[in-house]
């Protein structure tokens, strides 16, 4: 009796120590990698300066679209605004702007002073869409195709590095 | 320079070790001529170096010198004195390096203090203490280094946290060191005790001035833990069933259980496997929680820097020490004499105690660890929050209230009839008196009337209990008396605090005015102060009561420190006997207003002497040992 209390608790413990080895082994810092190669989910938006709603299967009509997500209160998103402005001079790309958790005559006002790279800009005011495409904090990009699948996800700013990642995988 | 001395005195403390493991062995061996004074001096030595590299790291941090990677990465030369010293450990390693200090420490007063014991149990349990400082000193040595050195030396350290500057996270620690620690004393003496099929009488004998002095500390620790997570965290909570503080949880429900059933163990020499069980338990669950909290593996409020080689040497440790025990046990764990005793009888209730207790530990433990399993197995992420341990314990609460009020005036072996009619008044006087609560405040919670129900009967139960017995200078009686009445008013405050907390958050500006139910708020002024490492702003806040038109100022702050630069936020605290006004502000960036986060807590300077008292009967009983 004693052998297979003894026997039993001992298994436990090994089962409990390997899940604690494997769980030491996981990567615990955010990461959205594996979003990569899915699909984003068909979301209707409101767009900023336009009363209409926009879904994101209007994305299908573009080969590759960039997502960005921005406000006009953030930093990082000041300093990747030129590479957003250069990206969006290329012809088969195009940019659509998600402006989070942000006041309407500010992000305009920000528009204004530092040039527009989007073809189109919808508005999450409160910042609950945006977590259906795995977003937590801004700036975060997402580089998706036709098929409205994600090829790439940059968290924080993009810099010239990713533009030139960038370029080179929408004229593939 | 510091950093050789410092490692010098580490490796010679390790060293010593080393040696205790020999002289004990080659002592056990002898029948007599027993090298106790060379033992005792080898151990004093230990004792002196280990001190002395924790003096070291001290000397690092009060002057600054950067030399250290640790003082360059927790402070600062701005820094007050007093954060200075609280920063060595106030990280990883720093802490690391108190934990093995009270660890050296508490294995000399072992050695000291137990001076007459059987010589083969007092060596083994040498030998087992010193097992685990090795072990300790090389998870030190090999990933946490205090003592590394950096070049060039850095002009300026990185500061340490501004939101562990504060006096009670000073304290924190170093109070749940000495209760976890403390464990590591039984852990040793139950194996050392198996080994040599020592009786179990004398084992409770030695035992339990241990187990009592670290349920004390560790009852204090979490208590001072939750008192910071209230003044500092700035959420108006005190309790939130962080991994971290069930990490200390754990280890006080096991120690709380010994301590019921070492007493079974100590009078009637029943129980004796169980407390050996418990014995290495609560030590193994301590490290557990060092596993949980300093492995990374778990996210929670305590960071410490994660850094998985760690969390692997600690793995590893823990699986060493858990498998040795349990050949230990296997091998030679006696069959335990079957003695009975009766329903009702000062042993049943302490049995029933130890499965609240167990079931207790194994609600919070899976709560702690199951979003771990959850996420390795199904790839899943969840986050286990208050309401599944509330859910959960709850109910549970309520019969240990009331067989508590029973378990202290129990006879041992046999029921002592109780006075039915007593007990059956007390029961509806209680009722009687939430009857009236319910009427006056319309509050129909079931679950939260039959606690109150329950802990009222408690508290007057234990109350009577103590004045029938006062002349009687029973201290043990009293010890128990004062803890089940802190127990039963911790309870009772917990619950009504839970009912009346009032909480209003809104958005103001400066010279605004906020209407609520029963009050007026208005932010009057925000002035700008420079205080040594940090920029301050501070809110004055006019608080209207309609009710008896008087008024009150609150004060809370916007922190800038500079090193490393941090914005922190102050709570405003009026606190007196029966309520608590708190608020906290803080700014929103690009606008002029401020968000202010009024809360009413009531009670919650009773909370805090609940728990006091709980711990005071610990206290009472370490002291009438001493005293003995």
């Amino acid at each position: 009796m004693k052998k297979i209390t003894l026997g039993l608790v001992a298994i436990a413990v090994s089962f409990v120590i390997l899940i604690f080895y494997y769980g030491l082994k996981t990567e615990k810092i955010y990461n959205t990698e594996e979003l990569v190669g899915k699909s984003i989910l068909e979301i209707d938006l409101k767009l900023l300066n336009e009363n209409r709603v926009f879904n994101t299967r209007e994305l299908t009509n573009n080969d590759f679209t960039l997502i960005n997500f921005w406000a006009s209160w953030c930093g990082p998103c000041r300093k990747e605004h030129k590479h957003l402005v250069y990206l969006s001079k290329n012809k088969n790309i195009k940019i659509l702007g998600i402006n989070l958790k942000d006041e309407r005559s500010q992000a305009n006002k920000f528009i204004k002073k530092m040039g527009n790279p989007y073809y189109l800009i919808a508005s999450d005011h409160d910042g609950k869409k945006s977590i259906h495409f795995g977003v937590y904090g801004i700036p975060e990009t997402i580089l998706i195709n036709k098929d409205l699948t994600i090829i790439k996800k940059y968290i924080g700013p993009i810099d010239g590095q990713d533009v030139k990642k960038i370029l080179s995988l929408v004229s593939e | 320079m510091l950093s050789e001395v410092g490692i010098l005195f580490v490796l010679a403390s390790t060293l010593s070790s080393f040696f205790l493991i020999y002289f004990s062995l080659t002592g056990i061996k002898r029948k007599n001529n027993f090298p106790y004074k060379k033992i005792r001096n080898l151990s004093l030595l230990q004792l002196i170096f280990t001190n002395l590299s924790f003096v070291v790291l001290l000397i690092g941090y009060i002057f600054s010198d950067f030399s250290l990677v640790n003082v360059y990465e927790n402070s600062h030369t701005t820094k007050p004195l007093f954060y200075k010293i609280s920063g060595v450990w106030g990280n990883h390693e720093g802490s690391l390096l108190l934990w093995i200090n009270i660890l050296v420490l508490f294995s000399f007063l072992f050695l000291i203090k137990n001076r007459t014991v059987d010589k083969k149990f007092q060596l083994l349990t040498l030998i087992f203490q010193n097992i685990l400082i090795i072990g300790f000193f090389i998870f030190l040595i090999t990933t946490s280094n205090p003592f590394s050195k950096i070049f060039p030396v850095p002009q300026e350290g990185l500061g340490l946290n501004p939101i562990l500057q504060d006096p009670a996270l000073a304290i924190h620690p170093p109070l749940l060191y000495l209760g976890f620690v403390g464990s590591s004393i039984y852990f040793s003496l139950a194996l050392a005790s198996l080994i040599c099929k020592f009786d179990g009488k004398n084992f409770a004998r030695v035992a339990k001035t241990w187990v009592l002095i670290s349920w004390f500390f560790q009852s204090l620790g979490i208590l001072v833990g939750s008192i910071w997570a209230y003044y500092e965290l700035g959420w108006g909570g005190y309790w939130f069933w962080d991994p971290v503080e069930n990490s200390s949880l754990i280890p006080w429900f096991l120690m709380t259980a010994l301590l019921h059933s070492i007493l079974v163990l100590e009078k009637r020499e029943n129980l004796y496997l169980w407390v050996i069980v418990l014995s290495i338990l609560t030590f193994t669950m301590s490290v557990t929680g060092t596993f949980l909290v300093r492995s990374g593996i778990l996210n929670s409020v305590h960071t410490f820097a994660n850094d998985p080689s760690r969390g692997l040497y600690i793995l590893v440790f823990l699986s060493i020490m858990i498998f040795s025990s349990l050949y230990i046990f296997y091998k030679f764990a006696p069959k335990e004499k079957k003695t009975g005793f009766e329903l009702f009888s000062k042993e049943f209730f302490i049995l029933t105690n130890n499965w609240f207790m167990i079931f207790f530990l194994i609600t919070v433990l899976i709560g702690t660890i199951y979003p771990i399993f959850l996420e390795i197995i199904a790839n899943e992420k969840i986050s286990i929050g208050s309401p599944y341990y509330n859910t959960i314990l709850a109910p549970f609460v309520i019969p240990l209230l009331l067989l508590m009020s029973y378990g202290p005036k129990a006879n041992w072996l046999v029921y002592k009839p109780t006075r039915l009619k007593k007990s059956l008044s007390i029961l509806f006087l209680s009722v009687f008196l939430i009857i009236i609560f319910i009427y006056f405040t319309n509050q129909k919670n079931i679950l939260i009337n039959l606690i109150l129900v329950s802990s009222i009967y408690l508290i007057i139960q234990t109350f009577l209990d103590l004045l029938k017995n006062l002349s009687k200078k029973n201290f043990p009686l009293y010890a128990s008396i004062f803890s089940h009445l802190g127990f039963g008013f911790l309870i009772f405050f917990i619950s009504l605090n839970s009912i009346f907390s009032v909480e209003h958050d809104f958005n103001i500006k400066i010279g605004e005015k906020r209407k609520l139910e029963n009050l007026e708020i208005t932010l009057q002024d925000l002035k700008i102060y420079s205080e040594k490492n940090y920029k301050k702003f501070v809110g004055k806040l006019m608080i209207f009561y309609n009710k008896n038109n008087s008024v009150e100022f609150l004060n809370p702050e916007i922190r800038i420190y500079d090193q490393p630069k941090t914005i922190t936020y102050e709570a405003s605290i009026k606190s007196d006997v029966l309520s608590d006004t708190y608020v906290t502000m803080s700014n929103i960036s690009r606008s002029d207003f401020y968000n202010i986060k009024f809360q009413k807590k009531p009670f919650m300077n009773l909370i805090w002497f609940s728990a006091i008292l709980i711990a005071f009967g610990g206290f009472i009983r370490v002291l009438e040992r001493r005293i003995k």
